[in-house]
């Protein structure tokens, strides 16, 4: 649903700007996730399925604390769990909330091609409108992050909307009123931005010289985004992409691609009509019935004479 | 009984060999325009015609395996036609004679001429290419089995094939309208000695030897 205090910026498979004249003069909102400060409770994975009516299905053990296993339709978080053994011999528990990331340069939206199915509100929040989803799966491909599900049940795909409902009446998502030890923290872009420096000088101090924050510019920029210990490698965090980016086979499918496609197709049927209206048919005349009689006759005369 | 001013029609196609083009033109002409409806957001509204966005998306891949399956059958019996001869070359590179229809200054042709040959081949490759690359991509049923980077190349491929594809077959029906008595050929079957003189006079020897 559209919600009319968060204005749409980009539309899905839509080649015409949509309505543009408010601005967001508030700012853009972010959702800063702390590493440093998780101890992946997981109470922003029950207040998710709480605020949004989400039951996922008992799943199994696979003997790590990841639970359930990955993001599904039902489950638009998860704690992932990476054990990391530092130079120094210490094991480090990093832990980090998967999600989407609303990336301010969508590979979801992109990719889409139903119109509608996929908005970017100019807060920066990206939502999927699952009434306009025709279950193409596009997005899973376009997407940076892996993160879009589509159902088994119902054929729509299905993300994390930062609570674009509970945003746009001012409040802010589920998770992170959950949190309870702050790492999880809303506010505009800006803010979380100054909040993200102060606890990355922090670190430092405390000896995380490669603390930093996770804001990829690949994206444009995300609006959610994470303070890490070791922002030198986010790989380490269950396989963070370090310079995530929309995949040049997509950049091509979606971009210049269509248009060009689409143009080319119609000048291959306009030159078949010009060369109609310019060199005309190949007929078949008289001339050619007698050439061809003639030359059967020759042919039987030949075969009369063998 | 012929009479003298209507010369005798030669078959140049079985009913059953009429049967199969026509499957696979039926097939290419519905997956195309429901590929189309999600190639380009301007041709979005194409997706009505099969119920809306999801019906076309469920669709396309079951009439595109119909194409397939048909065009598989349809190539196999033509491929001996098509195998391309060193006076194809000769052919082709008289390409404005071709054009201009000045088809008498042209080297004689076979069942099929050089361009039939090189499209017949176009589209066995694009065939083969959308038919790998949309199994990468049937998100209901294969997709989970493929890496992300091979499902984001195989959109490409397939766009790309599918755009190959449709342009080939603008041809072929431009093709088909240009050159006066080749409809007649794949409706009812029949052209008269004149065309196959015009046209294609070495097949035209080749089924008088027989």
């Amino acid at each position: 649903m559209a919600l009319q205090s968060l204005d749409i910026v980009r539309r899905s498979a839509t080649t015409t700007p949509p309505p543009g004249v408010r601005d967001e003069h508030t700012g853009a909102v972010a959702k800063l996730i702390d590493t440093t400060k998780c101890i992946g409770c997981k109470a922003c994975q029950v207040a998710c399925m709480e605020w949004n009516d989400l039951r996922d299905d008992i799943g199994t053990n696979v003997g790590v604390y990841d639970n359930p296993r990955d993001l599904t339709e039902a489950s638009w978080t998860v704690m992932r769990y990476a054990e990391y053994e530092n130079p120094a011999g210490d094991l480090e528990w990093l832990i980090r909330k998967d999600g989407c990331m609303h990336c301010a340069d969508p590979g979801c939206l992109a990719a889409c091609p139903a119109p509608g199915a996929i908005v970017q509100y100019a807060n920066g929040i990206v939502d999927f409108h699952q009434e306009n989803c025709i279950g193409c799966g596009y997005c899973i491909a376009g997407c940076p992050f892996d993160v879009p599900r589509i159902s088994r049940r119902d054929r729509k795909a299905y993300k994390c909307t930062l609570c674009s409902d509970r945003v746009a009446v001012g409040r802010e998502p589920a998770c992170i009123k959950a949190c309870p030890t702050g790492a999880l923290v809303f506010g505009t872009k800006q803010d979380m931005q100054q909040h993200a420096a102060q606890r990355v000088e922090d670190l430092k101090s405390r000896g995380f010289e490669h603390a930093g924050l996770y804001d990829p510019p690949g994206v444009g920029g995300t609006h959610v985004m994470y303070v890490l210990h070791h922002a030198d490698q986010p790989q380490l965090y269950e396989d963070l992409p370090p310079d995530p980016h929309i995949s040049a086979a997509v950049g091509l499918w979606k971009g210049a691609g269509k248009p060009i496609g689409l143009a080319l197709m119609a000048l291959t049927a306009l030159a078949g009509f010009f060369h109609y209206i310019r060199v005309g048919r190949s007929e078949t005349d008289e001339r050619d019935e007698a050439a061809a009689a003639q030359a059967r006759e020759q042919h039987h005369d030949r075969a009369g004479q063998a | 009984m012929t009479e003298p001013d209507r010369p005798e029609l030669i078959e140049r196609y079985t009913a059953n060999q009429r049967t199969q083009h026509w499957i696979v033109a039926i097939a290419f002409v519905l997956a195309a325009l429901s590929g189309l409806a999600m190639f380009h957001p301007s041709l979005f509204w194409l997706s009505h015609l099969f119920g809306g966005g999801p019906w076309t998306r469920i669709l396309h891949p079951y009439i595109a395996l119909v194409m397939a399956v048909a065009f598989v059958a349809l190539a196999g019996r033509f491929w001996k036609d098509n195998r391309l001869e060193a006076r194809d070359w000769a052919w082709l590179r008289q390409i404005k004679d071709v054009v201009n229809n000045r088809e008498d200054r042209l080297p004689e042709t076979g069942r099929y001429n050089a361009a039939q040959k090189l499209l017949f081949f176009v589209l066995v490759v694009c065939m083969a290419g959308l038919l790998l690359s949309g199994i990468v991509i049937w998100r209901a049923w294969f997709s989970q089995y493929f890496a992300v980077g091979a499902i984001r190349a195989a959109a490409l491929l397939h766009a790309l094939a599918a755009w190959v594809l449709v342009c080939a077959i603008i041809v072929h029906i431009y093709a088909a309208l240009w050159v006066k008595g080749s409809m007649r050929a794949m409706t009812r079957g029949v052209v008269t000695p004149g065309w196959a003189w015009k046209h294609h006079r070495g097949w035209l020897r080749e089924i008088r030897k027989h």
